[in-house]
């Protein structure tokens, strides 16, 4: 396994070009959160030609739906949803300037393709460790739909937030790669 | 006759939504030790490594293991003995589920309308609830918060008998192969087989929530299946989380019923590796 990778939001290409798949990551600074209910609704906006209550151009949204937090904290257990529910939505996201996502599981053909194309990254956050992962989030605001509750748009700003690179923008795909090395025929 | 108050199943389902969501259950936590120890992927342990960190935070702080705090799903053994009072059974059920969410600090993930609104309904009612009527004067109340990742990755097919146990081998296996990292391996991998359409899927959810963990199907010709499936799963090379690895399942459980000449329905259902469940008997 490579070494631990620190990162700072906003990326750079530069920053993204380095990643490889199977790559930790440390990553510092903002992300937003979105998750199913949010892409529904970004994407009428999309297609009405309006604008999207945050500007997602270099920028990197983390699929989850927080829990609320105990007193004392700034957010509660904070772990990622599976991925591929947003992947009809992602592909445009990504040619609007978006850098990266965060979740769990494998995309679709196309975000894949997005994701090479358009220079981005998508980073997995373990799943089910939503504990571990909430101590690295040092602030939680909501910005957009209140209404939605645990699936409001959030801004977070996060410390050190451990990730993987599942895919990269040369291609790679950690599923793929994994079960290839690992399985017994 | 025994009487039962509704306040005494109220508290204790609060109680029961709150502690299964902190504290993994122990035949779990031995099982992901013993997967640890057996990964040979580095990316796969290093995955392994922080879900026992996390357990750790999650039992130390009473933080929910998870963020999704799962659809409450009851599986409740009523003795026939019992006389409920002071209320209706079913909305029991739904305030210690609300009682406990809120006080808990645990995520209401439940929406009022499955297509149109999908507006929340705050405090993750209602609950599914199973009931059965067994003899006795006892209610045992099981409770398990059932991730949204996991239970998507579930799958039903109307096989056909001629099919035979290769079929449902197949199905199975194809099933979790396609699922991949989706419902957070490593997995337990419910299996119901018979009835009809609607028993295969009550059958494997009943498989996965299977107590402790590993404990063989009674039929032994059904365990050595079990056995067969968990092998070949573990060698799909998903891994943990699907980063690569051998450790995909901790258990694979069938469960059965008798079924009708034409039929041969088999479900799968998947918990994750954060496969919460407990149990309280009033």
């Amino acid at each position: 396994m490579s070494e631990i990778i620190k990162l700072r939001t906003p990326l750079t290409t530069k920053d993204i070009e380095r990643l490889k798949v199977g790559d930790r990551v440390q990553l510092t600074g903002k992300i937003y959160t979105a998750r199913d209910m949010v892409h529904r609704r970004f994407m009428e906006l999309i297609k009405k030609g309006e604008k999207l209550p945050i500007d997602i151009k270099g920028q990197i949204i983390f699929y989850v739906g927080p829990a609320p937090p105990k007193p004392g904290y700034a957010i509660g257990s904070c772990g990622p949803t599976t991925s591929y529910r947003m992947d009809k939505f992602t592909p445009v996201m990504y040619e609007m300037g978006l850098k990266g996502t965060i979740g769990k599981g494998k995309r679709s053909k196309e975000v894949r393709e997005a994701i090479k194309k358009h220079k981005g990254v998508y980073f997995i956050a373990t799943g089910g460790v939503a504990a571990l992962l909430c101590k690295s989030i040092k602030s939680a605001k909501i910005i957009a739909y209140e209404d939605l509750a645990t699936e409001a748009v959030r801004e977070l700003m996060v410390e050190d937030f451990p990730l993987t690179v599942g895919n990269d923008c040369h291609g790679g795909d950690i599923f793929e790669e994994g079960v290839k090395k690992y399985r017994i025929q | 006759m025994r009487e039962i108050d509704v306040k005494k199943i109220t508290d204790a389902v609060s109680h029961l939504c709150m502690s299964a969501n902190y504290y993994l259950p122990d035949d779990v936590t031995e099982a992901l030790k013993k997967a640890r120890e057996k990964e040979v992927s580095p990316v796969g342990r290093a995955v392994l490594d922080e879900i026992f960190e996390n357990l750790r935070i999650a039992k130390e702080e009473k933080l929910p293991i998870c963020q999704d705090c799962g659809t409450s799903v009851f599986l409740i053994e009523l003795g026939q003995d019992v006389h409920i009072t002071g209320g209706n059974f079913y909305d029991a059920i739904n305030n210690g589920v609300r009682s406990g969410y809120k006080e808990g600090y645990l995520r209401k993930s439940m929406t009022y309308d499955p297509v149109l609104t999908r507006a929340n309904t705050g405090d993750n009612t209602p609950a599914v609830i199973h009931t059965d009527i067994v003899p006795g004067d006892k209610i045992k109340i099981l409770f398990c918060p059932k991730g949204g990742g996991c239970e998507n990755m579930s799958a039903l097919k109307m096989m056909s008998p001629a099919e035979g146990m290769e079929g449902v081998k197949k199905f199975v296996v194809d099933f979790v192969s396609e699922a991949s990292g989706n419902p957070c391996p490593p997995s337990i991998v419910g299996v119901g087989i018979g009835g009809t359409f609607e028993t295969s899927a009550f059958l494997a959810k009943k498989a996965v929530l299977r107590s402790p963990l590993g404990t063989p199907h009674p039929d032994e010709r059904y365990a050595k299946v079990e056995n067969e499936l968990l092998e070949e799963i573990n060698k799909l090379g998903i891994g943990p989380m699907g980063f690569g690895g051998r450790m995909t399942a901790l258990a694979v459980h069938i469960e059965t019923h008798p079924a009708h000449v034409a039929l041969m329905p088999v479900a799968v259902n998947i918990n994750c590796h954060a496969a919460r469940q407990k149990t309280a008997i009033i």
